[in-house]
């Protein structure tokens, strides 16, 4: 029998780079507005570090959804529908690979090292080139903003599935539903 | 008789004149002087791009050697045009009340190995502090090559207090890396 609902840790996962993700990004356009200060060199720091995590995470997550493939989309649902949900989850995961990726190489082109928690030295896979950070600080950037896009459309789809539709798209990556229906 | 003492002169001065190589003429576009700050454990590069040394060093009589530096402080790479309009500021070098830094040899001593320890004064923003630092003496290709290294603690200096004196975000230990390149005074080769 097929399953009708995410396994339990693929919800965890989800919820938690949800909130993760969220505060990322709102981290990063307060940030990158500050003027220079010790809080400043903090904030980027915490942002580098969440963005590892964020990226371990998201490989946590392909491999165990590689294991565990997803519930089938609702058999009533339009092909075109079908097919725009599968593009935008893949897209979803592309960006949540190449975001952190960007972040990191942008760092190193700037000439800032990131040092996990303070502790553990990621090697820097570019040498500091200013024109070059610039520009991966426009496409880190792009990625976040295309990543925001995407994922309003990916809650609206959501909600269309739970209010409208009235199926269990919704309910089945929630950790306190009941299947309904 | 005579042409033994014209060969004891000649191998007095040849000796004289192998030993009496002394270092003076310091070739600023060679020379280098970086540093390495720690922020939130992170290491960040930086430089000074205008200095002027002056420096009389022969490495067979180290106990007369002299040296002198000054710092343009406003010529700071800090490693990021953010970092380079703050450090210029009031509560880092204050480079409007002190635009350089200079450095003055007490002494210099050797540790033998080519190996040579060089203690002075140094003064940052109106402070003078004791500091010393081991440095590693070459030939090469006619000059003298002076490679050393030392710590210095920024807030003995004043430099970064206020809000930035938090050691958490910017360490107080500032690594500090000196690369001179002197050719020999003239008429001592």
């Amino acid at each position: 029998m097929p399953a009708t609902r995410y396994t339990h840790p693929a919800i965890a996962l989800h919820w938690l780079m949800a909130v993760l993700l969220t505060g990322l990004f709102g981290l990063g356009l307060y940030m990158s507005e500050l003027a220079l200060s010790p809080e400043k060199l903090k904030l980027y720091s915490w942002h580098k570090w969440a963005g590892v995590s964020a990226f371990l995470l998201v490989l946590l997550r392909l491999a165990w959804r590689a294991g565990h493939p997803p519930p089938a989309l609702p058999a009533a649902m339009p092909r075109w529908q079908q097919a725009a949900s599968h593009a935008l989850h893949h897209l979803l995961y592309l960006l949540m690979v190449a975001i952190p990726l960007s972040g990191w190489l942008m760092s190193s082109a700037k000439g800032f090292q990131t040092v996990y928690f303070g502790v553990l030295p990621l090697p820097d896979l570019l040498a500091k080139d200013k024109a070059l950070g610039e520009l991966l600080e426009t496409v880190h950037a792009t990625l976040n903003y295309t990543l925001a896009v995407l994922v309003v459309a990916h809650v609206a789809a959501a909600l269309k599935h739970h209010l409208l539709d009235r199926d269990d798209v919704l309910l089945r990556m929630l950790p306190w539903a009941q299947r309904s229906r | 008789m005579n042409a033994l003492r014209l060969a004891q002169a000649l191998l007095v001065l040849a000796c004289g004149s192998a030993q009496a190589v002394e270092f003076t003429h310091v070739q600023a576009d060679q020379s280098t002087l970086q540093f390495v700050s720690r922020q939130m454990g992170v290491p960040v590069d930086g430089r000074f791009r205008k200095f002027a040394a002056t420096l009389a060093f022969d490495p067979a009589r180290p106990a007369a050697a002299k040296a002198r530096l000054e710092l343009d402080l406003a010529s700071v790479d800090a490693g990021s045009p953010d970092a380079d309009g703050e450090v210029v500021g009031k509560s880092w070098f204050d480079v409007k009340s002190f635009p350089t830094a200079v450095f003055v040899s007490s002494s210099i001593r050797p540790l033998g190995d080519n190996r040579f320890e060089l203690a002075g004064k140094l003064t940052i923003k109106g402070r003078t502090r004791e500091v010393s630092a081991p440095f590693t003496f070459r030939r090469a290709g006619g000059n003298g090559v002076f490679d050393g290294a030392f710590v210095l603690r920024r807030l003995d200096f004043a430099i970064g207090d206020g809000v930035w004196s938090d050691l958490g975000a910017v360490a107080n230990e500032v690594q500090i890396k000196f690369h001179i390149v002197a050719g020999p005074a003239a008429g001592s080769r």
